[in-house]
């Protein structure tokens, strides 16, 4: 029974360039960033009918399912390559993932939970939603105040979404990186709005 | 165009050699196996013609005495050797079994390493054990079917069956001598077998089809088990969108509602024991599935008589059917979809036969859900269908499947808390990888504990595995860099490398579950099971890793050909055909597999730059030659 423990690996495909030093454990390594293993340009707009036909075409390809009949060095890689189609694919097609990672690309940093707005009444203002959410399963209708709650928080995550296009556009980083950061508390918002409505729904 | 398939010129494979691949649905409560005949799924038949296969395993003192219809027929007479549903109790743990006590009428005892194991007269037995003896019964069927051996199956789990889970059953497959070509989710299976994919997209309510795409919802009610998984289809891909369920929930507890009233009428205490409780399930049972064509049924058990209505067996178990409509709300929220969106529904399992199930379901969704193939094959079927794919009888040109992860995959941090590395319905394969700290100056040691589940506290998920990283260099609290990896396989099986990166002092894990059982303990039970164990095993494994050796060499030689010239230094293509050479030299002269096994692993190694190098050329390419419009019209 041959076993493989394999692991690709996030560091290499951080550093679409090449650059930096290439861990052992990391043996796809791709001298493509994510837009070009797309084949689309670097750019804040992307087309989601095109980047999911052309990630249906990449995995007709590179699946492991297609390699199921080769030799194990091949299966280990196809796990590796369509390991790392998922998590391009994934990256493009998220807003938030998309923008932190265009600033990688820039070699910024925006991954970090630690990097916060410093625009004041923006943290006012997250205080005061995160105050009507927690408030929202005590409302005579909580399904009514979270469907507030988030078309609000939506047209935020949207503007926000819009300034970083034009910041990132003009290569304008450090605002890029504050509406990254902005975003990042949209992001979460809506996902702890989606919980609260799951689990009351499940009540 | 498949990637590294590529012949010298001269050197054709192998002439096309049809090849023995099986569908196997290992159920709770029932057993199939199918293949593929003339490009039709068909499931495959004991000596009387009968289908099913009941997963039962009998066992006297010498051991197995039967599996399937004979070895049902002890349920009341000898329950306790008589091993049902183990399904249940794959890759579970002591704690996890004794909370399913009162619907098993067996008793559990604890492995030296804790394992829970069934008390038989023939000694401990494990439920992996068990489900080996009912896969290869299945394997057998196929065998005589064939004619030959089998080349490979593919075998169906629960969608919602954890790492622990899966790995179980591929060790069963392991014991059973059959190789598994994938583990598939039986949803998935469900919906390659009604081939929705193909067919047209339907018009609805005067919107437009602008795609020949659709979105469906597999329910699959199993004895055991339930699963729902939504999944978009454009011709010829199947890809999850989510998949939620509860794999412990099926319609043996509809059986287990009955019983417990019939209990209560009967006036019998909560003591029964394990006939009794036989007897109180197996009136339950065909009073369940009379209720499906009358509105009542009238009972007699010992001296007491009754009669349960319809009405009054939808008040017992519409609850759990309630839970199942639950889990169908949050896949399509995790989908990020609505009920509208939805275009077809089918039902699968054979507990969908309860029409209340079917009602209930259809009043969710506000649509009639699908169930002309039979409930009980179509999983089966549906997996008959990717094995000839995948064992390569057929060209997958056309079918590719793009499935999820169940549940959560995480790492217990600091204060008992679990850190999500990837989350629930993320595409597999998959690889994350996450850095920590030490919290101590001079901390030496780390230990890593993977877990699966939603829940915030890891003592509320599923412990799946521990290990430690040692040997990193004494610093500062904070100062050190580990970095965790995870990688899950198209399978759902998931790997993990912690290294600290300053120091590169590593250690990597194949997770085997905490309440799985050790490699070397598959490998002795191997052996117990053949006659002439040893030898055979010797023969055997030699055997396989000379094919690999074999089909290494010839790869290797291959890609040279295709790619050495663009991709390889004059150096690195000598070493190359150093290392193919002195493989060859080992593949004809040693008779240990295992001396074998270490030189392709070293092939390996010295040739996954090349392979890498090859990998990344050919996603450049791949998309090369096709325009954009082109893909879009796909």
């Amino acid at each position: 029974m041959l076993k493989m423990n394999v692991v690709a690996a996030k560091a290499s495909t951080f550093n679409p360039s090449g650059a930096g030093t290439r861990q052992v454990d990391d043996p796809v390594k791709l001298s493509s960033d994510f837009f070009e293993i797309f084949s689309i340009p670097v750019a804040w707009q992307v087309e989601r009918s095109h980047l999911d036909a052309m990630y249906r075409k990449l995995q007709q390809e590179f699946h492991p399912d297609r390699y199921a009949s080769k030799g194990a060095v091949e299966k280990r890689l196809a796990v590796q390559t369509a390991s790392l189609i998922n998590q391009a694919y994934d990256t493009l097609k998220s807003p938030l993932k998309r923008a932190q990672y265009l600033l990688e690309l820039k070699q910024i940093d925006a991954s970090q939970e630690s990097h916060i707005t410093s625009d004041g009444a923006f943290l006012m203002e997250q205080i005061e939603l995160r105050e009507a959410l927690s408030e929202a399963p005590d409302a005579a209708d909580p399904f009514a105040a979270l469907d507030g709650l988030r078309s609000g928080v939506e047209s935020a995550y949207s503007q926000q979404q819009m300034d970083f296009q034009a910041e990132y556009q003009c290569d304008n980083y450090d605002d890029a990186l504050n509406s990254v950061a902005k975003m990042q508390f949209s992001a979460k918002l809506l996902y702890e709005i989606e919980q609260l409505e799951a689990d009351l729904e499940d009540q | 165009m498949a990637l590294l398939q590529i012949s010298e010129p001269g050197h054709s494979p192998q002439p096309h050699q049809r090849k023995h691949a099986v569908g196997i649905d290992l159920g709770t409560t029932n057993s199939l196996v199918a293949t593929v005949r003339s490009g039709m799924a068909e499931v495959l038949t004991d000596e009387q013609g009968r289908e099913l296969l009941p997963s039962v395993a009998h066992y006297t003192a010498d051991g197995v005495s039967c599996v399937g219809y004979e070895a049902a027929e002890h349920n009341v007479s000898d329950p306790l050797n008589t091993l049902a549903s183990v399904k249940r109790l794959m890759g579970r743990g002591l704690a996890d079994v004794k909370t399913f006590g009162d619907q098993l009428p067996y008793e559990f005892a604890a492995d030296d390493g804790g394992m829970p194991k069934i008390k038989t007269v023939a000694g401990l037995v494990s439920p992996i054990q068990v489900s080996a003896e009912i896969l290869r019964k299945l394997a057998g069927r196929a065998e005589i079917s064939f004619g030959s051996m089998l080349d490979g199956a593919v075998i169906t789990v629960p969608a919602y069956f954890d790492d622990a889970q899966r790995q179980a059953t591929k060790d069963a497959a392991t014991l059973a001598g059959i190789k598994v070509l994938r583990l598939l989710n039986e949803p998935t299976a469900a919906a390659i077998a009604y081939g929705l994919d193909q067919a047209e997209a339907e018009v609805q309510d005067g919107a437009e089809a602008t795609h020949q795409e659709r979105v469906i919802a597999i329910y699959d009610l199993g004895g055991g088990t339930f699963d729902v998984s939504i999944l978009r289809l454009s011709k010829g891909v199947f890809e999850v969108l989510a998949t939620g369920g509860d794999s412990a929930l099926g319609g043996d507890d509809f059986d287990h509602a009955i019983a417990n009233w019939l209990r209560v009428q009967v006036g019998m205490d909560e003591d029964l024991n394990p006939i009794e409780q036989r007897i109180l399930l197996e009136t339950a049972k065909s009073a369940k599935e009379e209720l499906t064509d009358s509105e009542h049924v009238e009972l007699e058990i010992l001296d007491w008589k009754g009669t349960l209505t319809r009405t009054l067996m939808h008040s017992l178990i519409d609850g759990l059917i309630d839970k199942t409509l639950r889990a169908c709300k949050r896949s399509l929220r995790d989908a990020g979809l609505e009920k509208l969106d939805i275009s077809n529904i089918i039902l699968v399992g054979g507990s969908t036969r309860t029409p209340r199930v079917g009602e209930k379901v259809a009043e969710l969704f506000g649509k009639q859900p699908l169930c002309s193939l039979d409930p009980d094959k179509v999983v089966a079927m549906g997996a008959a269908l990717q094995a000839e794919v995948l064992v390569g009888n057929k060209s997958g040109d056309d079918m590719l499947l793009l499935d999820v992860i169940p549940l959560s995959l995480g790492i217990e941090t600091m204060g008992g808390l679990i850190e999500k590395i990837i989350h629930r319905n993320t595409t597999i394969p998959v690889a994350k990888a996450q850095e920590f700290t030490t919290f101590k100056d001079g901390q030496t040691a780390m230990a890593i504990h993977i877990l699966q589940g939603e829940r915030e506290l890891a003592t509320d998920c599923r412990s799946l595995s521990r290990f430690e990283l040692r040997g990193i260099p004494p610093m500062v609290a904070g100062a050190a860099k580990i970095r965790v990896a995870y990688q899950v396989d198209a399978d759902g099986l998931l790997s993990v490398s912690a290294r600290e990166l300053t120091s590169n002092v590593e250690a990597r894990i194949e997770v085997r579950p905490s309440y799985g059982i050790g490699e070397e303990e598959i490998t002795s039970m191997l052996q117990d099971s053949f006659s002439h164990a040893r030898d055979d095993m010797q023969a055997r494994a030699l055997r396989e890793q000379q094919v690999e050796a074999d089909r290494m060499i010839e790869d290797l030689l291959a890609a040279i050909y295709k790619d050495g010239d663009a991709l390889l230094s004059d150096d690195e293509r000598r070493c190359l055909k150093v290392a193919i050479q002195e493989l060859r030299e080992v593949r004809e002269s040693t008779i240990e597999h295992r001396v074998l096994a270490r030189q392709i692993e070293s092939v390996a190694k010295a040739s996954e730059e090349f392979a890498a190098r090859r990998m990344d050329a050919s996603i450049k390419s791949a998309l090369a030659g096709h325009s954009l419009d082109e893909i879009d019209k796909g």
